[in-house]
């Protein structure tokens, strides 16, 4: 069996007296891109959100590499090797490019690393490296994906969390934005993807979780699920 | 003649305004709260100086730099940081709260009756029929230090690079792994130390503390701050240094010198007429 890089149980989480999570579980192993889908308010972010450290649960538990990071901040999250790049981007309109992936080295100390990790970001993604004096505010929606995710890139992440990575974007920029998801796992890097465009998001997964209102009402390899009747009819859109 | 010397002395008094407000914008940027209490720290300083003048006045600048950094991290620690996700009027009113307290602590242990707290004389500096006392060119000349160097420093610095993160978006500067406690937590250390530095000029100017003494430039620093845009480390500058060449000026004409308060604050209304958001100031966009 391969490594299990992230275990979720019982994951319960509430919005004051608003119950948006009720009690899911999942896993991530080394290496795979592992997705979960379901409809606006079903709870994906709010999942990303606590697995990540910025909202707390309730209940239940959220083990990463071994430890139980259920109460360690955000902010410490970071170093342990997870790193997630949230819905909207959000890159940080009033730095540079440049500036806004130093932010994503923030918790690295080697400074030779990070060289090398910006290095490799610039290869990935040359438009970057073209516009890295320009305020991030100023890029294009698909050109703030990338410096999302590049600096996302530069936390020497071993999982990565995506949230809506391809929103917004043009049909031609959503391939390039899979194929790069792609290239994480080529680089030895573990996702888990949270997307709206479910039949994209499951073309390059390993595994999917169907999430509904809260709940896990499925889970299974990508590639039984893409035929699954229900599935086909709730989110595949035929 | 006289023009210049009310410029100089305008651009002077601006410089400590523009200090007292960059405490003001900064925290309002990075912790999204007014610190009513801002002004009262200057009031610490200028009291701490009293308490270590008789070593002498560089320790005694030092000590109120010191003190004055660790009363706002205390401050903050104990008074704001568990009011983190309160309403904003309940951060606001704690602040006011919190003016109070340091008023009447100072009053408990200095009295009511002003203080006089000689730093320093300094002397005038006379050239033909110019005069500028040199109190107002150190003044100057240690503002713009000042505003250099923490411009410098939110630009080029790590810290201070996490400080435009977290100012701008929290939740993603957590993402980032930054400690946005610690961030504020710098952010009130500095902003108290400039107060402080403030409560220096001040007192080089007119030897004289009150326990009620930060309250008129705390309020006009806000006004400077307000003026330049708040939140805006560039528009605070500014707003201080317009503010306190209006105020000079306004007090060398005879006619209309008792109504320099009256002027600032009508400024301040008129301009947020024609622009709410500040000189600098960015239109906040609400995201749902």
């Amino acid at each position: 069996m391969s490594e299990r890089l992230l275990e979720v149980t019982d994951l319960e989480v509430y919005y004051g007296v608003i119950n948006a999570l009720k009690g899911i579980s999942f896993h991530v192993d080394k290496g795979e891109i592992v997705s979960l889908i379901g409809a606006n308010g079903a709870g994906k972010t709010t999942t990303l959100h606590t697995i990540t450290g910025l909202i707390r649960p309730r209940k239940g538990s959220i083990v990463y590499k071994g430890t139980d990071i259920g109460h360690i901040p955000a902010h410490k999250i970071v170093s342990m090797g997870m790193v997630h790049v949230p819905e909207g981007r959000r890159v940080f309109q009033n730095l540079t490019v440049y500036e806004n992936l130093l932010m994503g080295a923030y918790s690295q100390k080697n400074k030779a690393e990070i060289a090398a990790n910006l290095e490799n970001v610039f290869k990935q993604f040359p438009r970057l490296e073209e516009r890295r004096r320009q305020l991030a505010g100023t890029l294009s929606g698909g050109e703030q994906q990338m410096l999302a995710m590049g600096r996302a890139l530069l936390a020497n992440p071993e999982l990565i969390v995506l949230d809506e990575p391809s929103m917004g974007l043009s049909p031609l920029l959503v391939s390039e934005i899979f194929e790069i998801i792609k290239s994480f796992r080529e680089a030895g890097k573990t996702v888990l993807l949270v997307e709206q465009n479910a039949k994209k998001a499951m073309s390059i997964s390993d595994r999917v979780y169907v999430l509904e209102t809260g709940s896990i009402t499925a889970d299974g390899a990508a590639s039984e699920l893409i035929n699954d009747e229900r599935i086909k009819k709730a989110y595949l859109g035929e | 003649m006289e023009f210049l010397t009310t410029f100089v002395n305008g651009l002077s008094l601006g410089g400590i305004y523009a200090m007292i407000a960059l405490g003001y914008t900064m925290v309002y940027g990075i912790a999204k709260m007014l610190n009513f209490a801002h002004g009262d720290i200057i009031m610490v300083g200028g009291y701490t100086i009293l308490l270590f003048l008789f070593v002498n006045p560089i320790v005694a600048i030092i000590a109120a730099m010191v003190f004055c950094m660790i009363l706002g991290i205390v401050v903050e620690k104990v008074a704001y940081k568990p009011l983190r996700g309160a309403s904003p009027l309940a951060v606001l009113i704690t602040a006011i709260g919190v003016s109070y307290l340091l008023q009447s602590l100072a009053q408990m242990i200095f009295g009511s009756a002003p203080k006089y707290i000689v730093i320093a004389d300094l002397g005038i500096l006379k050239i033909g029929s110019l005069s500028i006392g040199y109190n107002t060119i150190i003044t100057l000349v240690c503002s713009i230090l000042v505003m250099v160097a923490l411009s410098l420093f939110v630009k080029f610095s790590k810290t201070g690079r996490a400080m435009v993160a977290v100012s701008e978006d929290k939740g993603a500067a957590q993402l980032m792994g930054i400690n946005v406690n610690r961030i504020i937590m710098i952010t009130f250390a500095i902003g108290s130390a400039l107060a402080a530095l403030a409560s220096v000029f001040f007192l080089l100017k007119a030897p004289t503390m009150t326990p009620t003494f930060g309250s008129l430039p705390g309020i006009k620093a806000f006004t400077a701050a307000v003026i330049g845009g708040i939140g805006s480390i560039p528009g605070a500058m500014i707003g201080g240094i317009l503010l306190g060449v209006i105020e000079c000026f306004a007090q060398a004409v005879p006619a209309i010198s008792p109504y320099t308060d009256a002027i600032e604050f009508s400024i301040l209304i008129i301009l947020l007429l024609v622009k709410p958001s500040g000189l600098l100031g960015k239109v906040r966009r609400e995201k749902v």
